[in-house]
């Protein structure tokens, strides 16, 4: 069923309106229309799965013109197992937001209209829809960022709308030069006709730095990811939580379909500079990313930091052009996105229960919070790497990949990184497990402390089941922060979920290696 | 040189557009005037492709109004839809400039900047 393509982006779109329209009579419609929508989107995108693992690449085209002269929706292996993700990880937002929010019928319409966006940027196969896409993707994330109450929130939203629309500007002026060139858009398209323009040309040249130097700034690689760590921190833990595992993802993905799609492997035997210089750049934002996250207290920040050099390390992936590195830097795409989720939520959970977020705030919390502190620790592993995590499948595959085109630098970059990951991981687990909770503190601030050590007794006698939140303002004495149910279940899913497709990579490998071959062909 | 100049007067016209536009972004500290250093900015990226699908002496790509060689429509279309990002843009900006002045009572970075070092 080719018409499941543009339904992914039409029904988040149409779900969106509905908590607005009903925004006077009805205001608690808006988590309705979002589980809605989410399940929805679910079916069709295994539905695109189902397809695309039975007869591979399908297409749309948009308005019944055919392409390359209309607007042409691609799904292929890469783009189905994103969508699955984008699915995924709406869902389990939409699960988590019900008990933390925030609430308002506004953030769940923006919460789908980014859905719509993201799905958009995953399935087209046109550079200019593509420019589109990201920038609803952009247009959304502002507005989320600063959906927090705080002024901070709403700078940080203002700063990365600045910054990412200047990222988005040169993407599109890239879009200019490849357009002027060829007279075309559609990527296979420009495939074809790019070689014949030559890809010495200067033209060519400055249009694809321009698209790196725009999606560079979209996925916040070093020197470009400033907007980065302030719109992480300041957001609300659900939207962190989605545009950290969804956001970056995107723009990496377009990366990889500008690199791999439209320029394809011959461009850089043609010009090996120019990827040589992305690899360079990448390899400087994995390990500047990496001593950054170490330097940081506030976890919302180390995690943002982590992710500067998780993505440097994706696309110095994509950057070494070689089947095994391209492969890894796809594995380790999906697999971030899902340990940084689960990851967001944690310190969520976590930080509500330790009543703060830096990393001294968490002392003795595994025996307040075993699970989400278990599930933490999973997660933690498997960003660093450790087999049979799906952060191992990822790494070793771009490690693999990077020896064998003898790109030295990426091997040693990705084996330094992983040891400055388990450093600021290790601090994390070492408070969490090896230390005391701060009694003296603890029970200066509550009197009824004791009832603090078992939080599942406290969220039977707080009886509403919904979480901390409610219970602090009904009764602000005896309020004992807990972890909400949803936030147990979420990071669990996500722990088990990095686990699982880490066990089962080499499926996943087989879903995404045909659309790398094709390319190196 | 001065012939490159006489043909090629729209890049020139991009160009500082470009350079305008991003220097206004980036120099000036306050936050109204940043957004409309991003539209001029953005404004020279409409001018690149609308200038791009000029052809001299061409017709207006329409039946029956003249023949070949005809300009190129496409690039047209495109700016649109690209405007309309651009407005929406400006839109979720502003608004979030008036939640800033909102809460801090100013538009300049640098006193937003020492007002929250001071808090």
């Amino acid at each position: 069923m080719t018409d499941a393509l543009p339904l992914l982006v039409v029904v988040p779109i149409v779900f969106a309106l509905a908590p607005i329209a009903v925004d006077r009579v009805r205001e608690n419609t808006g988590w309705l229309a979002a589980a809605a929508a989410a399940v929805a989107h679910l079916g069709l995108s295994f539905s695109v799965l189902g397809t695309v693992l039975g007869s591979g690449r399908t297409s749309y085209a948009v308005g019944g013109y055919a392409p390359p002269f209309g607007i042409e929706l691609v799904a292929d292996g890469v783009s189905a197992v994103l969508v699955v993700l984008v699915s995924a990880v709406t869902l389990a937002t939409v699960v988590y937001a019900r008990s933390v929010g925030p609430r308002s019928n506004t953030f769940y319409s923006e919460l789908l209209v980014l859905t719509a966006g993201i799905s958009g940027v995953v399935v087209t196969g046109d550079l200019f829809n593509l420019y589109v896409f990201l920038e609803i993707t952009g247009l959304a994330t502002y507005a989320l960022v600063a959906t927090g109450r705080s002024p901070a929130a709403a700078l940080a939203g203002l700063k990365y709308l600045l910054v990412g629309t200047i990222g988005a500007s040169l993407y599109l002026l890239g879009v200019g030069y490849l357009y002027i060139s060829t007279g075309t858009l559609n990527m296979a398209d420009l495939a074809g006709l790019l070689p014949a323009v030559g890809y010495d040309s200067p033209v060519l040249l400055t249009g694809f730095a321009l698209l790196v130097v725009g999606l560079g700034v979209k996925t916040a690689l070093f020197p470009l990811h400033t907007w980065q760590p302030d719109a992480y921190a300041e957001s609300p833990t659900s939207v962190t939580a989605y545009i950290s595992a969804l956001v970056s993802t995107a723009a990496a993905y377009a990366l990889f379909r500008v690199i791999y799609t439209v320029f394809t492997p011959t461009f850089d035997a043609a010009v090996p500079a120019a990827l040589d210089v992305l690899v360079v750049l990448a390899s400087v934002s994995v390990v500047v990313g990496s001593v950054l996250a170490v330097l940081q207290s506030d976890l919302k920040r180390m995690l943002a930091y982590s992710s500067v050099a998780q993505f440097g390390l994706v696309v110095a992936g994509f950057a070494v052009v070689n089947q095994t590195a391209a492969i890894g830097g796809l594995v380790h795409l999906v697999g971030h996105a899902v340990m940084k989720a689960g990851l967001f939520v944690a310190v969520g959970a976590l930080a509500t229960v330790a009543g703060g977020r830096t990393v001294d705030d968490l002392a003795g919390m595994a025996d307040r919070a075993p699970v989400v502190s278990g599930a933490f620790a999973v997660l933690s592993f498997a960003l660093v790497g450790v087999p049979p995590a799906v952060g191992f499948a990822g790494k070793w595959h771009i490690v693999l990949g990077a020896v064998e085109a003898g790109r030295w630098i990426v091997a040693g970059v990705a084996v330094v990184s992983t040891l400055l990951t388990l450093a600021y991981f290790a601090r994390v687990l070492e408070r969490l497990y090896f230390r005391d909770a701060p009694v003296a503190a603890g029970v200066a601030d509550r009197p009824d402390a004791a009832t603090a050590s078992d939080t599942d007794a406290a969220l039977t006698a707080d009886g509403s089941g919904s979480g901390g939140a409610a219970g602090a303002d009904n009764n602000p004495v005896d309020a004992v922060p807990t972890v909400p149910p949803q936030a147990r279940v979420v990071v669990v899913v996500a722990a088990v979920a990095a686990v699982v497709l880490g066990v089962f990579a080499t499926d996943l490998i087989s879903v995404l290696e045909p659309v790398v071959e094709v390319s190196f062909q | 040189m001065i012939d490159l100049l006489a043909t090629h007067f729209n890049y020139l016209a991009v160009v500082a557009l470009l350079a305008i536009g991003l220097y206004g972004v980036t120099a000036s500290p306050n936050l109204v005037k940043k957004i409309i250093g991003l539209n001029v900015f953005q404004v020279g990226i409409f001018l690149f492709f609308v200038t791009s699908g000029f052809v001299d002496g061409a017709a207006p790509p329409l039946l029956g109004h003249g023949s070949a060689p005809y300009a190129s429509p496409l690039p047209h279309v495109l700016i649109l839809t690209a405007i309309v990002v651009g407005v929406s843009l400006t839109a979720v900006a502003l608004a979030l400039v008036v939640r800033i002045y909102d809460a801090y009572g100013t538009l300049d970075e640098d006193a937003i900047e020492e007002v929250r070092t001071y808090d």
